[in-house]
């Protein structure tokens, strides 16, 4: 209604409607006759402020503001899992205080190593919106292949790692050509995976079934080395630390060079002290045992590795877009099916990487290594750390704090001496509690528009 | 109004003379001519099962025709595959928009030709351009970096329409733009098609609705049963002339004994 007339007043009149006068502005030639053509959109042209530029002008309000409006709207990101975590670092610090002692948490540190191995892998798969059942048994079968080259047929530690992620690879390459060339359902085509790679498992080993590791080769070392000088834990989280603020920096000047919103410095200032409080006080923890574990190095290495392929690269753009619609994937140029292939071989190359490490953990490969809940675990902790069983969305950090969740539990049920049983039944509660609040998030989101 | 004209007087920027296209027993088009030139919005209109969609994938080279020359710029080319046609400036807009709801509003702007920098995705470059490119369009949306899930239909649909732009194309064909929007939505969708019509681009619309054909369009190309039903100054023509040539109505006995009793209008040719 009020647009015919806005349209008649001169560009510099006051005018409600202020976006109409710069609208004509720019398409003069066939704005000339307002009576033709539809009203430009009221509402739609007042939100067209960036709401990130207004929470910047608001301040600290606008923060505490823009937080609630996310709550409200469901977009709830890593919140509930680091909310949980505390909840039960707490319950199990007041149940016995040596839940929180620095030697408790070094091993809880490397004990989530060779699931969240695993979990990376499995991260990528969800992001496509598919499911990879086989990761367990291919981390055993490959643990199974490296521990008897190695031993039984003496080759070298790094030819024996090297083999037996390759065959890793190979059998999430077989996933892949099935599911995407031939179009059986992921989750089909890796049922019959983990029978079969079980399978695959029980023979390599033999009629013993277990192969020892020896005790100071150097797959044991991946997960019994520690860095025990004082500088190892601190100069990695130094320079996390300072790799975070110097990204962050860099980005954000460019941003104001082109001219886009950035971030304010007081914003930049305050996630990068939140990072540090973090990373200096792993590293004081770390350093009151044994020092920095090789094994969560690599663990750390791998998950922020994972993290840049996805958010920073055309390839992870890519997993984004086939797990968002694989239609407008593949019309925007995306070869869907290579996409498909290479991530359950990526899948497959991590379940190995977890499988030796879970052989290192205890020195041998048994028919144990990487049956019974590995795979559950793998996957309950992607989701509980926030990535969507429904793709397109989530993050490799979500294998991270998704295991520490559930080995947190498992391990503050242990030095309870809490049965197996009741673990089990904690961590399916636990596994429920997150998809519950991941389908909560999204209906609200979907209510707040905004899935 | 002037646009018939003025852009008639040129070479066509994309010609198709003679499609002829058959599935099986079905002769899908046959004979079939369009023009399309700079500046120009030529809508593309016929009932269901006309050809229109067929005609269209000729075009976007996702399924190309069995006879007939398509002539870009006044020189012969074939157009065999989606690269193909994109290569030579033919953006498409499929009626099913083919977003990624979970991506942002720069990541489905450059899906599939994602700027780089040393081989990593240049977040700024992108965003960037995308703000240029929306804001030359006039298109509102309250943030770039907002997922593509939570903006309206008709949001969505010009979203879809300026990542065709990306590739700097000569001829856009929108499938059906303004299906399934609503009365505002559809007017911004509008909005857009002209805006592109005055960058000197040509537009090829599919559309169902007349009023929306009669709005924005400079010529109604009309399809029936596979063939050319007439080309009509949109201007200068009622809905109801364009309809009957859709429908066919206007080749039965009650209508040529009109046109026998009537003076006699301009013709619809064969």
């Amino acid at each position: 209604m009020s647009d015919p007339t806005s349209g008649q007043t001169p560009p510099g009149a006051a005018d409600p409607a202020g976006p109409a006068g710069s609208r004509r502005a720019t398409g003069p030639k066939h704005r000339a006759d307002p009576k033709d053509t539809p009203g430009p959109a009221g509402p739609a042209a007042q939100a067209q402020i960036d709401p990130r530029l207004l929470v910047r002008e608001q301040g600290f309000a606008g923060y505490v503001g823009e937080f609630k409006r996310r709550m409200h709207s469901g977009e709830l990101g890593s919140l509930p899992v680091v909310v949980g975590l505390a909840v039960i670092w707490v319950i199990f610090q007041s149940l016995n205080s040596q839940f929180l002692s620095p030697q408790n948490l070094s091993n809880l540190s490397v004990d989530i190593v060779a699931t969240g191995l695993i979990s990376v892998g499995i991260v990528f798969v969800l992001l496509l919106g598919e499911i990879d059942l086989s990761a367990g048994a291919v981390s055993g079968a490959c643990a199974a292949v490296l521990a008897v080259l190695h031993v039984n047929e003496g080759w070298s530690p790094w030819a024996a790692v090297a083999a037996a992620v390759a065959v890793a690879t190979a059998l999430g390459l077989v996933h892949g050509l099935f599911f995407a060339k031939i179009g059986v359902p992921s989750f089909v085509v890796t049922l019959a995976g983990m029978l079969a790679w079980t399978g695959l498992q029980l023979w390599v080993l033999g009629p013993n079934g277990t192969v020892n590791l020896p005790y100071d080769g150097l797959i044991a070392q991946l997960t019994s080395t520690y860095f025990n000088q004082v500088i190892a834990a601190y100069g990695l989280a130094a320079l996390a630390v300072a790799g975070f603020l110097t990204v962050s920096m860099v980005g954000n000047a460019r941003r104001r060079a082109a001219g886009i919103p950035f971030r304010t410095t007081g914003d930049v200032i305050l996630r990068t002290a939140g990072l540090a409080i973090v990373a200096f006080g792993a590293a004081y923890v770390l350093n009151q045992y044994k020092g920095l574990p090789l094994a969560l190095l690599i663990f750390l290495a791998v998950v922020v590795a994972a993290d840049f392929v996805q958010r920073r690269t055309r390839y992870g753009r890519s997993v984004f877009a086939v797990g968002g619609n694989i239609e407008a994937a593949r019309r925007a140029g995306v070869n869907v099916a290579a996409i498909r292939i290479s991530v359950f071989m990526i899948s497959g190359a991590m379940a190995a990487v977890g499988g030796i490490f879970a052989a290192s953990r205890i020195a041998s490969a048994s028919q144990a290594t990487g049956q019974s809940n590995v795979l559950m675990m793998a996957i309950a902790a992607a989701v509980i750390g926030g990535t969507s069983l429904f793709g397109g969305r989530g993050t490799a950090y979500s294998a991270l704090l998704g295991m520490l969740v559930i080995q947190s539990i498992a391990s503050g049920m242990a030095l309870q001496g809490v049965s197996n049983s009741i673990q089990f039944m904690v961590t399916g509660a636990v596994l429920l509690a997150a998809v519950v609040i991941d389908s909560i998030s999204r209906r609200s989101q979907k209510a707040a528009g905004r899935a | 109004m002037a646009a018939m004209p003025e852009g008639t007087a040129g070479t066509p920027v994309l010609a198709l003379e003679g499609i002829s296209k058959r599935f099986g027993a079905v002769q899908a088009l046959s004979e079939v001519d369009l023009e399309v030139h700079a500046g120009e919005v030529v809508a593309l209109v016929g009932d269901n099962g006309a050809g229109k969609s067929t005609l269209i994938k000729v075009i976007a080279g996702v399924g190309p025709a069995d006879t007939g020359e398509i002539r870009w710029e006044g020189r012969p080319v074939t157009v065999t595959s989606p690269g193909a046609a994109q290569g030579l400036g033919i953006a498409t807009v499929y009626q099913d928009l083919a977003l990624c709801d979970n991506l942002d509003v720069v990541g489905n702007l450059f899906l599939g030709r994602e700027l780089r920098h040393f081989g990593v995705l240049d977040e700024v470059a992108m965003e960037k351009r995308s703000r240029d490119l929306l804001h030359t369009l006039s298109i509102r949306i309250p943030s770039v970096r907002i997922p593509v899930a939570s903006l309206s239909g008709g949001q969505r649909q010009t979203v879809a329409i300026s990542r065709s732009l990306l590739g700097r194309p000569k001829i856009v064909l929108l499938d059906e733009p303004t299906a399934a929007l609503g009365v505002e939505q559809t007017a911004q969708v509008l909005d857009l098609v002209e805006r592109l019509r005055s960058q000197g681009l040509g537009v090829i619309l599919i559309s169902h609705n007349m009023v929306d054909v009669k709005a924005v369009a400079d010529r109604v190309a009309v399809l029936r049963l596979g063939r050319n039903n007439g080309v009509f100054d949109a201007r200068g023509t009622s809905q109801e002339e364009i309809i009957s040539a859709i429908t066919g109505a206007s080749d039965n006995a009650v209508s040529r004994r009109r046109a026998r009793s009537d003076s006699p209008k301009e013709a619809t040719d064969e």
